[in-house]
C-alpha cells in the first residue's frame, strides 16, 4: 500500500488531482499504460485548478486538451499564435491550426499576445517542453554542444518559451527522462529557471515562480525552496528511485515525502486515447 | 522612406519578385502558421536570388526551402522547427555544416521579434519589453540592448526596429483598389508589412467589395505597393476560409529535406531548378 498522505497537501496546493485508493480500485480498469500516457496524464492533472494555461505544441497541448475535457472544463487555453480560450476538437499539429481559431473566445495578433496578455502576468501556468532541463530548472531549446556557432545539434530555438517562463505565475515542464535531457547544467539557457545558482530569479524581479515542477515519463521533480534545486517528489508506478537517479545528470535529492504517482484512471486513459486516435484519423 | 502612395500595382508574382526582390535584399515573408506566402518563396527560389537576409519569426518549411536552395546568407528568426513534425533539416545542415553556404544567424524570442516589427511599423528606432534577463541569448545575438526605464529605474530590453527591404504576406482577399482583407490567425503580418520599404501581398482572390469577416482586418491600400492574385498561394500552410493546412505535406517534408540529394531532386521535380543537363543545353 502506497502512502499518499505526503503528497495530498502538495497536490491540493499545487493543483494536482488526488486519487484516493478507493477511487483507484473503482476507476482503474486498465492494468497497462505507456510511460508517455502517464506523463501526459500527470501533466493534465497539474492543470485541474488553474484558470489559464499558455500551451506549447506536442505533449503539452495533448495534456492541456485532456485536462479541459475531464478535469477542468473551464480551463482557458492560450496558444502563442494568438488564440485565447480555444476548445480544440483534436490535437493541433501546429500552434496556429485553424481548429484553434474556430473555437477561440478571441484571436489576437502575435504582438498583442505577448505584450498585452503574457507580459503583464495575466496567465497562470505555462506548459513547456524542452530538450534539456537542469537542476535549477533552466531550459534549453537552442543548441546541444559547447559551440553555439557550430553546435552538435541545432534545435528550433526560443519561440515563446523564455517569456512564458518569466511571465506566467508558474511553469510546468514536460520532458522525457534521460541523462542527456537532465544535465547538471544545460548547454544553453534559453528559458531561465533559477539561473546558474538559485539567486538569479529574485534578483531579476520576475513576476512568476518559474518552473515549479518537471513531469517526466518516470516521475515528477519539484522545485524545493529548502534545497534550492529540483528534487524527486514522485515516482510513477513500477519505477524505482534508482532508475530515476541513473537517468539524471546530477545527484538527485529525494523528497522525504516521496510518493508514487496515482495510477491513471479509466476515464483519463479513455479520454487521452480517444483524443489521440481522433486526431490521427483526420 | 514610408510609401505614401495610394496606388497599388497589380502584377503577376513572377513580375513582382523580378521587380522588387534583388540579390542581397532583406526580405520578410511573414505569416504565423496561417497564410504563409509559400508561392512567393518558391518564386524567389525559381528566380535564383542569392545573399538574402531572411527575416521571419518561424522559418517553417518556406525558409527551409530557401536556405537549402542557397538563397540566404543570413537568418533573423525566433523558432526554426517543423511544427509538430521535428527538425528543419536544410536549416540544420546550413548551421551545423555550412551547406550549401554558411548561414549567419540572429536569433531572438517571439516576443522580441514581434516587438521589433512593431517598432518598424511605428517608425521609431526601437521597442521596449521585459525579456532575455538571465538567459544566454544576449551573448549570442545582436540588436538588443539593456536600458533603464526613465520613470521606474527598471532594467528593460530595447530591441531595434526591423526594416526589411521587402515584406511579402498572403491574405484571403483584396479589392480592386488594393485594400487587403485578412482574417483568422493574424500573426505579426500587419506589423511586418508596415515596416517594409516595399509591401507585397499575394491573395486568394479579388473581390468587388470587402465584406468584413468576424475577427477580420482590412489593411488599407495606403500601406500596400503590390498585389498578386495567387490562389492556393499559402499551401501547404492554409488560408482560413479557403483551404486547410496540408498536414501530410508538412509531415512528408522530412522525405524531401533530410538529405541533400533528396532535396536537390525535390527542387528539380517541383521545377524550381532546372536539371544540370538541361542547363548545359542537352
Amino acid at each position: 500500500m502506497v502512502d499518499r498522505h505526503g503528497i495530498t497537501g502538495t497536490c491540493e496546493r499545487k493543483g494536482w488531482r488526488v486519487v484516493t485508493s478507493t477511487q483507484l480500485t473503482k476507476d482503474t480498469g486498465y492494468t497497462e499504460w505507456t510511460d508517455t500516457e502517464l506523463m501526459t496524464i500527470s501533466a493534465a492533472r497539474a492543470l485541474e485548478f488553474v484558470t489559464s494555461c499558455f500551451v506549447g505544441v506536442g505533449i503539452p497541448s495533448t495534456a492541456a486538451i485532456t485536462a479541459q475535457r475531464i478535469l477542468n472544463p473551464d480551463l482557458i487555453l492560450i496558444y502563442e499564435s494568438g488564440t485565447i480560450g480555444s476548445r480544440p476538437d483534436k490535437i493541433p499539429l501546429s500552434i496556429g491550426d485553424g481548429a484553434l481559431c474556430d473555437s477561440a473566445i478571441s484571436t489576437v495578433s502575435v504582438p498583442e499576445m505577448f505584450n498585452y496578455w503574457l507580459q503583464p502576468g495575466r496567465i497562470d501556468t505555462g506548459l513547456l517542453g524542452a530538450a534539456q532541463v537542469d537542476r535549477f530548472g533552466n531550459l534549453n531549446s537552442t543548441v546541444i554542444g559547447d559551440e553555439y556557432r557550430l553546435p552538435k545539434v541545432r534545435l528550433p530555438g526560443a519561440g515563446g518559451a523564455p517569456e512564458i517562463a518569466s511571465s506566467c505565475e508558474e511553469v510546468t515542464v514536460i520532458i522525457k527522462h534521460s541523462r542527456k535531457a537532465f544535465p547538471e547544467k544545460v548547454d544553453f539557457i534559453t528559458s531561465v529557471g533559477h539561473g546558474r545558482d538559485m539567486s538569479v530569479r529574485g534578483a531579476l524581479g520576475f513576476a512568476g515562480q518559474g518552473p515549479v515542477r518537471v513531469i517526466t515519463d518516470l516521475g515528477v521533480l519539484e522545485m524545493s525552496e529548502e534545497h534550492g534545486e529540483l528534487i524527486l517528489a514522485a515516482i510513477h508506478p513500477g519505477v524505482t528511485v534508482e532508475t530515476i537517479a541513473q537517468a539524471t545528470g546530477w545527484d538527485l535529492i529525494i523528497s522525504p515525502n516521496l510518493v508514487v504517482t496515482p495510477e491513471p484512471t479509466q476515464i483519463e486513459l479513455d479520454t487521452l486515447r480517444q483524443l489521440i486516435m481522433y486526431s490521427s484519423t483526420r | 522612406m514610408v510609401n505614401k502612395s495610394a496606388a497599388v500595382d497589380f502584377m503577376t508574382l513572377e513580375e513582382a519578385i523580378a521587380t522588387h526582390v534583388q540579390d542581397g535584399n532583406s526580405v520578410a515573408l511573414e505569416g504565423f502558421t496561417h497564410a504563409i506566402p509559400f508561392s512567393a518563396g518558391k518564386e524567389i527560389i525559381r528566380q535564383g536570388r542569392k545573399d538574402l537576409e531572411l527575416i521571419r519569426m518561424t522559418p517553417d518549411l518556406i525558409y527551409d526551402m530557401l536556405i537549402g536552395a542557397g538563397c540566404a546568407r543570413r537568418l533573423v528568426f525566433s523558432w526554426g522547427g517543423n511544427p509538430g513534425a521535428g527538425s528543419l533539416y536544410r536549416f540544420r545542415d546550413a548551421v551545423e555544416n555550412e551547406w550549401p553556404v554558411p548561414l549567419e544567424l540572429e536569433e531572438h524570442t517571439h516576443a522580441v521579434m514581434a516587438n521589433r516589427y512593431v517598432a518598424g511599423a511605428s517608425g521609431i528606432p526601437f521597442a521596449v519589453l521585459r525579456a532575455y534577463r538571465g538567459t544566454d541569448l544576449p551573448e549570442y545575438t545582436e540588436n538588443t540592448k539593456i536600458i533603464m526605464c526613465p520613470f521606474t529605474g527598471e532594467e528593460l530590453l530595447a530591441v531595434a526596429a526591423l526594416k526589411p527591404d521587402v515584406t511579402i504576406i498572403h491574405a484571403q482577399q483584396a479589392d480592386r483598389k488594393g485594400n487587403i482583407h485578412l482574417w483568422g490567425i493574424l500573426g505579426a503580418q500587419r506589423e511586418a508589412l508596415l515596416c517594409a520599404r516595399t509591401a507585397i501581398v499575394t491573395v486568394e482572390e479579388i473581390v468587388d467589395e470587402i465584406e468584413l469577416k468576424p475577427g477580420g482586418v482590412v489593411i488599407p491600400s495606403l500601406a500596400i505597393d503590390v498585389v498578386c492574385v495567387v490562389p492556393g498561394g499559402a499551401h501547404p500552410s492554409y488560408a482560413y476560409g479557403y483551404y486547410d493546412r496540408d498536414n501530410s505535406e508538412y509531415l512528408d517534408w522530412i522525405n524531401h529535406s533530410q538529405d541533400r540529394e533528396a532535396f536537390e531532386q525535390w527542387l528539380i521535380d517541383t521545377e524550381l531548378r532546372e536539371p544540370v543537363n538541361a542547363k548545359a543545353g542537352e
